[in-house]
């Protein structure tokens, strides 16, 4: 069990460019400067091209900065690890292996499978897919497909779980269902939660705090605390302001873009 | 199409297969057809140019056809599940005993084939009947060269494609080697391989080995490259090292491919095993078929390719086994 209190993030001076194939380089994340509490719930959000993904990717540890610090509990990150899950868009699940053994990889390559044989079944409780255990993935639909990454994430008890869109290719009932568990799991748990998301209504609903990110160059607009009582209601008069406001940043960074474009 | 006789119909009676006693008229087919053949060989007379004396073993045969296709008849009426099946391999069986019988009339009967090169069934069957053991041993010592051969190529070449397909440095020096020395058919090294090895047992083995090793090295180290990224990162987001992303990850993710170049490697090893035993190694099926086809025992070289074509099935069945074993996550038939 991960202590609570663990899982802070403190990004300083971020950066991260890519070179094209043409030659060109392209800025990805420019000078963001974030510091991320333990145990918060935190979206990304913005256009594509805002760098939400590649900041996940930089604490994930599947690419390195070029330059500023990046750092988990003050400690800097040099690389992927199990104390920093992660679930795609697309769930990933080793097609290969049932939706069991998909859920123990994590347990069995770091050798601790024989002792924590029980949280495996735990975990599939928690997201319910009791019964599911011999299935393979081609076997599960979108959404027990996408819990059985979230429980394959969960059963190493990461300090901070990176869900890069992880509801986006969902029908809008699963998502909702989804977010619901994922909030549970979050009180029950305190994992710090970072998600890059698309949708605005999603970011509200979950987040403690909204970043908002725009393109060109890729960096962090204006970051939001959402100071709604939990459990929320998704129309109540201040989710439906801090809604127009949102939109208004990103439209307004959308318009700026455009005239950018025009020049 | 078929009858009702009886009804025998109870629910308990369904789920164990046994629902009622039904008759599908196919399921006569390959008995009529084993009837046929055995009336003709029986009642119409050899070709009076035939002077070699007559055998049993062809009629043995066929009486042994008729019980076995009549016992698969009579338990299809209780059977759901045999009868469907037998009722849909009939026409296949019936069809092949009819092929049996024409070619016992073209060659006994007849006689329109030549004799030497073309013997009448009851001559082949007469070679499993004198022969067996030592036709037997012949096969022994070619499944032993073979499996030691086949073993090695297809080790060497999944731990060579592993390597070349996972590290650049294994790919920038060993994907030429590849590149030049995978297309030379192997038989092609028959002239070299025969001076460098002290037996022609190991230069054998060595030459079945290359041809198992080429296609298997080939299709893993590209069926490992094909691995889609987001798995390594997933894997090492959950703590996994390198050793498991080469066997945990990507081996499996690579399977079917790697399994594509084992079954053309399996082809190739059928080819050079032959070509070897028919060019130096003593012993051993191939080297059997080509000594009597210098003997002009025709007969014989018939028995051996008839055990040659069964064994070889047998393994490619195998083989197919084991893939569907270890592919079973590819299939969308599975329940569970």
């Amino acid at each position: 069990m991960v202590e609570r209190g663990t899982g802070s993030i403190r990004a300083e001076n971020l950066r991260k460019q890519f070179t094209r194939p043409d030659g060109e380089t392209v800025v990805a994340l420019n000078d963001v400067n974030v510091t991320i509490k333990a145990g918060e719930f935190i979206s990304l959000i913005g256009p594509s091209g805002c760098g939400k993904s590649t900041f996940l990717r930089l604490v994930a540890g599947l690419a390195r900065p070029d330059g500023g610090s990046l750092l988990l509990d003050d400690a800097p990150i040099t690389g992927p690890g199990y104390d920093r899950g992660l679930v795609f868009q697309d769930p990933t699940l080793f097609p290969w292996l049932t939706i069991y053994d998909n859920i123990a990889f994590g347990l069995k390559v770091r050798n601790t499978y024989h002792d924590k044989k029980r949280e495996v079944q735990e975990f599939i409780r928690l997201v319910g897919l009791e019964g599911f255990e011999k299935a393979y993935p081609h076997q599960l639909s979108g959404g027990m497909a996408q819990r059985a990454a979230l429980a394959r994430a969960l059963v190493n008890h990461p300090k901070v779980l990176l869900l890069d869109e992880p509801f986006g290719a969902l029908d809008a009932f699963t998502r909702m269902n989804m977010q619901d568990e994922l909030l549970k799991i979050w009180e029950e748990r305190g994992t710090t939660m970072i998600m890059v998301t698309h949708d605005v209504d999603e970011a509200i609903y979950l987040s403690d705090r909204i970043i908002v990110m725009t393109p060109r160059p890729a960096k962090i607009e204006s970051i939001i605390n959402v100071e709604i009582g939990r459990p929320r209601s998704r129309d109540l008069p201040d989710f439906l302001r801090l809604r127009a406001k949102i939109l208004q940043i990103l439209d307004f960074a959308g318009k700026r873009e455009e005239i950018q474009y025009y020049l | 199409m078929s009858v009702v006789v009886k009804s025998v119909g109870q629910t308990e009676a369904a789920n164990q297969g046994i629902t009622r006693i039904r008759f599908d008229f196919r399921t006569l087919v390959p008995t009529i057809s084993a009837v046929f053949a055995l009336l003709v060989h029986l009642l119409v007379p050899n070709s009076p140019r035939y002077t070699l004396k007559p055998l049993p073993y062809f009629t043995i045969t066929l009486v042994a056809v008729i019980v076995i296709t009549l016992a698969l008849t009579v338990l299809s009426l209780f059977f759901r599940r045999l009868r469907e099946k037998y009722a849909f391999k009939s026409w296949f069986i019936g069809a092949f005993l009819l092929l049996l019988n024409l070619l016992n009339i073209a060659t006994i009967k007849l006689m329109i084939l030549p004799v030497i090169y073309f013997p009448n069934p009851d001559r082949i069957l007469k070679v499993f009947a004198d022969d067996w053991a030592f036709i037997l041993k012949c096969l022994g010592y070619s499944l032993r060269l073979l499996a030691t051969g086949y073993i090695i190529g297809a080790l060497v070449g999944m731990t060579t494609g592993i390597l070349v397909g996972w590290s650049k440095k294994w790919s920038y020096w060993v994907n030429p080697l590849i590149k030049i020395i995978g297309p030379i058919p192997s038989t092609a090294w028959v002239p070299i391989a025969l001076v460098s090895f002290p037996t022609t047992f190991t230069a054998s083995a060595f030459l079945i080995a290359l041809a198992v090793w080429f296609p298997t090295t080939v299709l893993t180290s590209s069926g490992i490259s094909n691995v889609q990224n987001s798995y390594f990162e997933v894997s090492s987001t959950l703590g996994a090292k390198s050793i498991h992303k080469i066997l945990k990850v990507a081996l499996p993710a690579a399977a079917p491919s790697i399994f594509v170049g084992i079954f053309n490697g399996t082809g190739a090893s059928f080819i050079t095993l032959m070509t070897a035993e028919m060019m130096g190694v003593k012993y051993g099926i191939g080297w059997y078929i080509n000594w009597q086809k210098d003997m002009l025992s025709y007969a014989n070289v018939y028995a051996g390719l008839i055990v040659i074509a069964v064994t070889f099935s047998l393994i490619i069945t195998l083989l197919f086994k084991v893939r569907d074993r270890i592919l079973v996550w590819q299939k969308g038939v599975i329940k569970w």
